[in-house]
């Protein structure tokens, strides 16, 4: 596959192994933010091919796992509902509620469907006039102008029936709230494919207010080593900037087009981030001039349940921050598996617990 | 409904759509008289559910011989006759049990097996999806080969070799649900694989292992013979033949194309002086064109299966955690 195969063969991964063994002369934590980054650190087996004294830590980055159960609770209550059709990404409808799952309620009879995209929903909402169907629209700036598009293209058709619950949340605000939590990191491995909408300059004020290095990496085998080394570099030369490693996808400014599109129908708002608590300006809400869409309208007159209690030796919250690891955690792959997971980490493919959980000899 | 109900027109869709397809000669009785020479039957059944019931490469009626063929000839047997019953939804269209039956008649013949017995039900609207077909098979067991499903005869330092592609079936069949948006011509490896086995049967080669690769994929079956045996079972992720358009389609979705199941795969595992043989006379079958030594076993007993990655890392292969979901960042 062209783009994918010249990143990921072993002769390639094993040169950049080399340079960054050369390079290493202390111990470095760096924090991979993006739960696609933790997928491909695992699937590829990357720490087996790093030097001991490069230790990675997962961050925040797992859409699904950063979902509160207020939400969670908010899109049973709403599938519960007899005319409506909820529409969602696929690892959501597994996370537990306070009380039940969606993919429990779908069992009972909720028409929940999996999509792919937001405009697929909006396409079931054109086919379903009768019905009310809602977008669980979760995820970062990747996912957010997809669903901002699907808004304005249901709005634009006279599609009334189409409905978002935005859960969508922005990624610069958490990464300086982890800064302000004290976890002790060298620098960030930055997501790629929130970068190539944002641009990379929104990482700019990390190593600008907080003097840590920054390096916006691709997803394959050898780009991700190629931050690392990236980052090693940075902490070594005591010089932290904001470097694009992905450039084929990334630039500076991002994509203008989708960013006018989520500024257009999204406004910032205090949003609770599953396991870290409440981040000022980190989540995207709907804007007035959209309010015919905005599935909270929906929810007037019903009673979600509000948060509930978490096991409490669930370590999720510590481990989004990149406190601990899954293999700390004493529910781990005993009474918490992929299967039947008691915490947001072990659901998505993306979360840090599922990660260790399926690829990591040391931690099963 | 009238055709569920055991009087005339019951007959006449058993005659007239099965019997005739599948070369029923005689009186239709309640028992079929088969004959055993061998010592020892080989003896399986399964059930076929799948959705849609037409799909790139073939339908239900063909994946259920293919199916119940493939468990008779990965146990080292022969296969010898089918059972073959319906349970059909009312309104199902006859022209589409017309084809149902053609492609199971077709995958009889291919196979060199005969569908000898059925039944027939149908059931009310809503009460099943268009039609479901459980078919059950007998061969004659192989001697020399009659532990090849067991495990028993795996010895550390086996070669693992797969016969061909993986993953086709299942994007087929996701790409003909229409649930998620995207078009592939990508068509299912259904396939009836016992000339295949035979070829290596006839051989004499020294296989020890069989098992074809449905649910699960490579990944289950893999941890289910280090189960089996107890070895650590060591893979090379480069080894493992894929086609490039079923790896775009898993990158996409956020796939894994071990974990997909196929039709018309199997893993065998051959004593290490005759994997070469093997993979020689696999490649030789139009079903084993692309087989291919994926990994060995090892001599440590931890009942684990690891990996070397395309990138070169190490990681482990584990079981299926639920289901496969399109990832969503």
């Amino acid at each position: 596959m062209k783009f994918i195969s010249e990143y990921r063969g072993s002769e390639a991964t094993e040169a950049v192994a080399k340079a960054i063994r050369r390079e290493v002369r202390r111990s470095y934590s760096f924090m991979e933010v993006c739960g696609g980054h933790t997928a491909a650190i695992h699937r590829f087996g990357i720490p087996s091919l790093l030097p001991p004294e490069i230790n990675l830590l997962s961050g925040p980055g797992c859409p699904v796992c950063v979902t509160p159960v207020s939400y969670i609770n908010r899109a049973v209550t709403l599938s519960l509902e007899s005319e409506s059709i909820i529409t969602t990404f696929g690892d959501l409808i597994r996370v537990p509620g306070t009380n039940t799952s969606l993919e429990q309620t779908k069992a009972a009879g909720a028409d929940i469907r999996i999509v792919i995209s937001a405009l697929d929903a909006v396409a079931l909402a054109a086919a379903n006039p009768g019905k009310k169907v809602v977008f669980l629209g979760i995820g970062f700036e990747t996912t957010a102008p997809g669903t901002a598009a699907a808004i304005i293209r249901a709005s634009e058709k006279g599609i009334k029936n189409f409905f978002v619950l935005s859960g969508h949340k922005i990624m610069p605000p958490a990464m300086e709230a982890i800064i302000h939590d004290g976890t002790a990191i060298d620098g960030f491995i930055c997501p790629g494919h929130v970068a190539a909408i944002t641009g990379s300059s929104v990482f700019d004020f990390i190593p600008g207010r907080y003097g840590l290095g920054c390096v916006v990496s691709g997803f394959e085998p050898v780009d991700i080593m190629l931050s690392i080394l990236m980052l090693v570099k940075q902490v070594n030369n005591s010089a932290p900037a904001c470097e694009i490693q992905y450039s084929r996808v990334v630039t500076r400014e991002g994509n203008l087009k989708a960013r006018e599109i989520m500024e257009r129908v999204f406004l910032t708002e205090d949003s609770e981030w599953r396991g870290i608590g409440k981040i000022n300006t980190s989540g995207l809400g709907i804007r007035d001039a959209w309010k015919d869409h905005d599935a909270l309208s929906l929810l007037r007159g019903l009673q979600p349940g509000e948060e509930g209690e978490e096991n409490r030796f669930c370590l999720c919250s510590e481990i989004l921050r990149g406190r601990r690891r899954p293999s700390d955690c004493r529910l781990f792959a005993k009474t918490c598996t992929p299967e039947n997971p008691e915490g947001a980490c072990m659901v998505s493919s993306e979360g840090a617990c599922n990660a260790y959980y399926r690829f990591k000899r040391d931690a099963v | 409904m009238g055709h569920g109900s055991g009087g005339k027109l019951t007959s006449e869709l058993v005659r007239d759509i099965f019997a005739k397809r599948f070369g029923m000669k005689g009186p239709l009785t309640d028992s079929s008289i088969i004959s055993a020479e061998a010592k020892e039957i080989a003896f399986t059944t399964d059930s076929y559910v799948v959705d849609p019931v037409f799909f790139p490469g073939g339908d239900i009626g063909k994946l259920s011989v293919c199916g119940t063929v493939n468990d008779l000839a990965v146990a080292g047997a022969i296969p010898l006759s089918l059972a073959a019953s319906f349970i059909i939804e009312e309104g199902f269209e006859i022209s589409s049990l017309e084809t149902i039956a053609g492609s199971m008649a077709a995958a009889c013949l291919e196979a060199g097996v005969s569908v000898v017995t059925g039944d027939t039900k149908v059931v009310e609207k809503g009460k099943a999806d268009g039609v479901f077909i459980t078919t059950s098979g007998t061969g004659l067991v192989r001697q020399a080969y009659r532990e090849a499903g067991t495990g028993k005869m795996v010895r550390p330092g086996d070669i693992l070799i797969v016969s061909g592609s993986l993953g086709n079936h299942s994007i087929a069949v996701m790409a003909a649900r229409k649930q998620l948006s995207f078009a592939t011509d990508i068509v299912s490896d259904c396939a009836p694989l016992n000339n295949m086995t035979g070829k290596l049967l006839d051989a004499g080669t020294d296989i020890r292992f069989m098992r074809d690769i449905t649910r699960g994929g490579l990944a289950t079956v893999l941890n289910e013979l280090a189960q089996m045996t107890g070895y650590d079972i060591h893979v090379e992720e480069t080894g493992i033949p894929v086609d490039e358009p079923v790896k775009g389609i898993c990158e996409m979705l956020g796939l894994d194309p071990l974990y997909l199941a196929n039709e018309g795969k199997i893993l065998f595992v051959a004593g290490p002086g005759d994997a070469e043989r093997v993979t020689k006379i696999l490649r030789s079958d139009p079903f084993g064109r692309n087989a291919s030594v994926v990994g060995r076993i090892t001599e440590t007993k931890g009942k684990t299966v690891e990996m070397k990655t395309v990138a070169g890392g190490s990681r482990i292969l584990g079981q299926l955690s639920g289901l496969q979901l399109p990832r969503i960042c």
